[in-house]
């Protein structure tokens, strides 16, 4: 059983489920719309938004609805103790969490396609003037916060209080992406485009996505078995 | 299949969760061909000896051999042993068919559909392969489960109270599998309560009891009986313990 | 270490009172005067900080992949030490921040990243206190993940920060304040090693007492 195609097997059943039931991108995708709501209220003032209130919005509800993903993703797999059906499977463990966080990915980038414009156009944002380089931003960053949250919504799964601490582990490691997501995004959003600027910062997400990949398949068997 | 064993050999197995004792120097032998119950009161460690053996969790103290080989050899061993856990391990949005499938995927089995097939007619469910899960019956489910933890073939075959939720007809057909087992030479480990549905099939009957494992007597009486005998005579914890 | 644990703690009670004297015949810096002699706490609790911080990842990688106890034993002791040199840095900064600034709070990069670092490390002890059984090995993942953080941390903030606060201190010390503040960098780290040498003692013995416990029920 070659890695790629375990992991694969991961993500198309993962995919099945929710296209069947479609209850975590529902309810995440509404969280996160409801978040952007919420957000409006402390930053919209006399009907009009904060200047660059736009970019740490987007960011914190992809981190928020991201938890909230993560959190019902393995929920699903510890509900009916599929994990252990899965940790006993002749597979390399380390293609589980590869399966898992492409599954988790795919979720955030159909939520991302929602939200994005919708902090756009409720906040004025003229995101769109550079999409490549949004685009990268937003994949650099959804990856390095999903490659940690994975590892830690799995490991989570055996822990009491795991609701809880899935944010308090998650966000501290994470700062590094959501600074990285806020400053490239408002470096797009300037009137005189600072692309250096965006550039440094998708860089520093690549590197922090490799580093904590590889972090990650290193510690996820370890981490995994009591 | 290039790993393969002929028995399961536990030495001094002890597991413990902070200070609490699961298990306490347990030893067992299972040969080829071999079908042992394990008995025993609620919270007594049986489910914690099926984790150790099928490898999901690793003993405080002691070890495990399967033939000549130990945990270290990961996935290749994996794909020998099945487990049927308590939890059922299927996903209720997925009907049986795709249950099979991706498990029959993750364990590399060849002819897959013509074996979900046969799978499916043991288990009484092919007139419902395309249903979800999530609308069947404790006893459907089980049924399902038992199939999907033996539809790779395994060698060591660990069962966590198989006969929960079925009825007659399905315990008779579970009996006669796992009289098949022991014929084609799988060492087979079942949890269980049902004593009489299990008398008679079983090789030997072991009692798990306060993380110890005692014999149970193999002649005689019918088994309840004999069970009864050997929880009477389990130590009992000492006075004024902490 | 046993040994040398009760003349190791005589110099280190003798190096803390020594310290204030010879903080008060350190020259005064030219601009911020008086305010300036907090760093001689200050910075030495940072680096204490950051020294327990890269310990307890370390022997937290032991732990995870070498199944030592005494590795985590060490680490717990580090965790809890890196939560308590980070609330003195976290309480010093600011009030040295009041004075030379005027604010209570600025996001400079080595305070900020020191706070991040400081969760990071709070974090970890609440995932053991309330994690369950099994929770010190995911503690440790935690640990190796948050030492790893610290660089992208501190460049991170580092380009972020819109306040630009000279900090590059402990380089340009005047000569007079080298052996000073030298001195309370050694006085905290010796601190630090008779700390955690106490902390993982008595770690060892809550081990053995576990085990006793058990026995007892043979």
């Amino acid at each position: 059983m070659s890695f790629v195609r375990a992991a694969w097997l991961v993500v198309r059943k993962d995919v099945l489920i929710e296209a069947r039931s479609r209850e975590i991108l529902y309810t995440t995708l509404f969280f996160a719309v409801a978040c952007v709501l919420v957000f409006a209220f402390g930053f919209v003032n006399e009907g009009r938004p904060i200047t660059d209130a736009a970019p740490g919005i987007l960011w914190i509800a992809i981190a928020f609805s991201g938890t909230l993903a993560l959190g019902r993703a393995f929920e699903r797999e510890r509900q009916h103790e599929t994990l252990r059906a899965l940790m006993i499977a002749p597979v390399d463990r380390p293609a589980l969490y590869v399966g898992k966080l492409a599954g988790i990915l795919l979720l955030l980038a159909m939520v991302e396609v929602v939200i994005v414009p919708l902090v756009a156009l409720l906040f004025h944002a003229p995101l769109f003037t550079r999409p490549l380089l949004l685009v990268a931003l937003l994949a650099g960053g959804t990856t390095g916060f999903a490659a940690v949250g994975t590892l830690f919504a799995a490991m989570l799964v055996r822990a009491r209080s795991r609701d809880v601490l899935l944010p308090v582990l998650l966000y501290p490691i994470t700062i590094p992406v959501i600074i990285a997501g806020v400053r490239g995004t408002a470096a797009l959003l300037q009137a005189d485009v600072d692309v250096p600027m965006a550039r440094a910062w998708i860089s520093m997400l690549v590197l922090f996505d490799v580093v904590f990949i590889v972090l990650a398949l290193w510690t996820f068997e370890p981490l995994m078995t009591e | 299949m290039s790993l393969d064993f002929h028995s399961l050999a536990l030495t001094g197995v002890t597991r413990t969760f902070g200070r609490r004792r699961a298990l306490h120097k347990v030893s067992l032998r299972v040969e080829a061909g071999e079908l042992v119950v394990v008995l025993g009161p609620n919270g007594a460690g049986k489910s914690t000896l099926l984790a150790i053996v099928s490898t999901l969790l690793a003993p405080t103290g002691g070890d495990v051999r399967y033939g000549d080989y130990t945990s270290a050899m990961g996935a290749a061993l994996r794909a020998r042993i099945g487990l049927l856990g308590h939890d059922l391990y299927l996903y209720p949005e997925l009907s049986p068919a795709e249950n099979l499938r991706f498990f029959a995927g993750l364990y590399g089995i060849d002819r897959v559909e013509e074996r979900i097939s046969m799978a499916l007619d043991r288990a009484g469910l092919s007139d419902r392969r395309d249903d979800p899960v999530a609308g069947f019956s404790r006893g459907m489910r089980q049924r399902l489960a038992l199939e999907r933890a033996l539809l790779h073939e395994p060698r060591l075959v660990l069962l966590d109270e198989p006969f929960t939720g079925l009825d007659d007809a399905a315990t008779d057909a579970l009996v006669g599998r796992l009289r098949q087992l022991r014929a084609s030479g799988c060492l087979t480990i079942v949890v269980t309560h049902d004593l009489d549905t299990v008398d008679g099939v079983a090789d030997r009957a072991l009692l798990l009891h306060r993380g110890r494992l005692l014999d149970v007597a193999n002649e005689g009486e019918p088994l309840r009986e004999r069970y009864r005998a050997a929880l009477a005579h389990a130590p009992q914890p000492a006075a004024g313990r902490l | 270490m046993r040994k040398l644990f009760l003349p190791l703690t005589v110099v280190a009670a003798g190096m803390f009172m020594m310290a204030p004297f010879l903080i008060d015949g350190a020259p005064y810096e030219s601009t911020m005067g008086l305010v300036q002699k907090i760093f001689y706490f200050h910075v030495p609790s940072a680096m204490t900080m950051f020294v327990s911080a890269f310990v307890c990842g370390i022997s937290s990688a032991v732990f995870l992949f070498k199944g030592r106890a005494a590795a985590d034993r060490l680490a717990v002791a580090a965790a809890e030490l890196t939560s308590v040199f980070g609330i003195i840095v976290l309480v010093t900064g600011p009030l040295w921040a009041r004075k030379a600034w005027g604010v209570w709070w600025v996001w400079d990069e080595r305070i900020t990243s020191t706070f991040v670092l400081w969760l990071i490390f709070n974090a970890y002890l609440l995932l053991r206190k309330y994690g369950g059984a099994g929770s010190e090995r995911l503690a440790a993942g935690l640990a190796i993940f948050g030492m790893a953080n610290v660089p992208f941390v501190y460049w991170s903030v580092n380009v972020w920060r819109t306040l630009h606060p000279k900090t590059t201190v402990v380089p340009t010390l005047q000569p007079g304040m080298r052996g000073p503040f030298w001195f309370c960098v050694t006085a905290f780290l010796l601190l630090y090693v008779l700390a955690i040498t106490a902390r993982a003692h008595l770690e060892a013995e809550r081990a053995r007492l576990e085990e006793i416990y058990l026995s007892i029920e043979e």
